[in-house]
């Protein structure tokens, strides 16, 4: 998993039929500093986080289990909202 | 997923036959601003999507989750299309 910023949001009204009813959130991977790290990416969210938020994420196959049995073609999925984290080096 | 824009099409005669009927795009990533951001790939399209269009690409294993690409040997198919991006920074 990965903690990135929530920086927007996607509208698509022409979906795959397993996206319907699931928001769509652009995300800004992000360092322990909180500088950006890497692509934007755009992800579900099975958390209810909006824009400024920080959260965590998983990729690949594992983003669809949060809506098992359903199995939305995603590979990306907000899991987590963080409240805070602490790092020290 | 990632953004991209859809730039041009494949035809391929010999294919493998579970490609058969699916129609091949090749669309390259953009960032939430629609600036052209890394390589080209191709991938299969399930919306219907069309030539300058910004559409939603599904990666990896995930993409097998889209309609109609079940055991189907893809690893990048297109699941929506973008009407608008929001980012606030």
């Amino acid at each position: 998993m990965q903690i990135a910023r929530v920086v927007g949001d996607v509208v698509a009204t022409m979906k795959d039929a397993s996206l319907h009813g699931h928001k769509l959130l652009v995300l800004q991977p992000v360092t322990p500093d909180h500088a950006p790290a890497g692509r934007t990416l755009v992800a579900v969210d099975a958390m209810g986080a909006g824009v400024g938020e920080h959260v965590f994420f998983v990729r690949g196959r594992e983003a669809a289990f949060p809506f098992y049995p359903a199995e939305p073609s995603v590979d990306a999925c907000v899991v987590g909202i963080v409240d805070h984290w602490d790092v020290e080096v | 997923m990632i953004l991209a824009r859809v730039v041009g099409t494949v035809v391929a005669t010999r294919k493998d036959e579970r490609l058969v009927s699916s129609k091949l795009l090749v669309v390259r990533p953009v960032d939430p601003a629609g600036k052209s951001d890394g390589n080209y790939l191709v991938a299969v399209d399930t919306v219907d999507a069309g030539a300058g269009e910004t559409v939603l690409i599904v990666s990896g294993s995930s993409a097998r989750m889209a309609s109609g690409l079940k055991d189907c040997p893809v690893d990048a198919a297109i699941v929506g299309v973008v009407d608008h991006v929001d980012v606030k920074d």
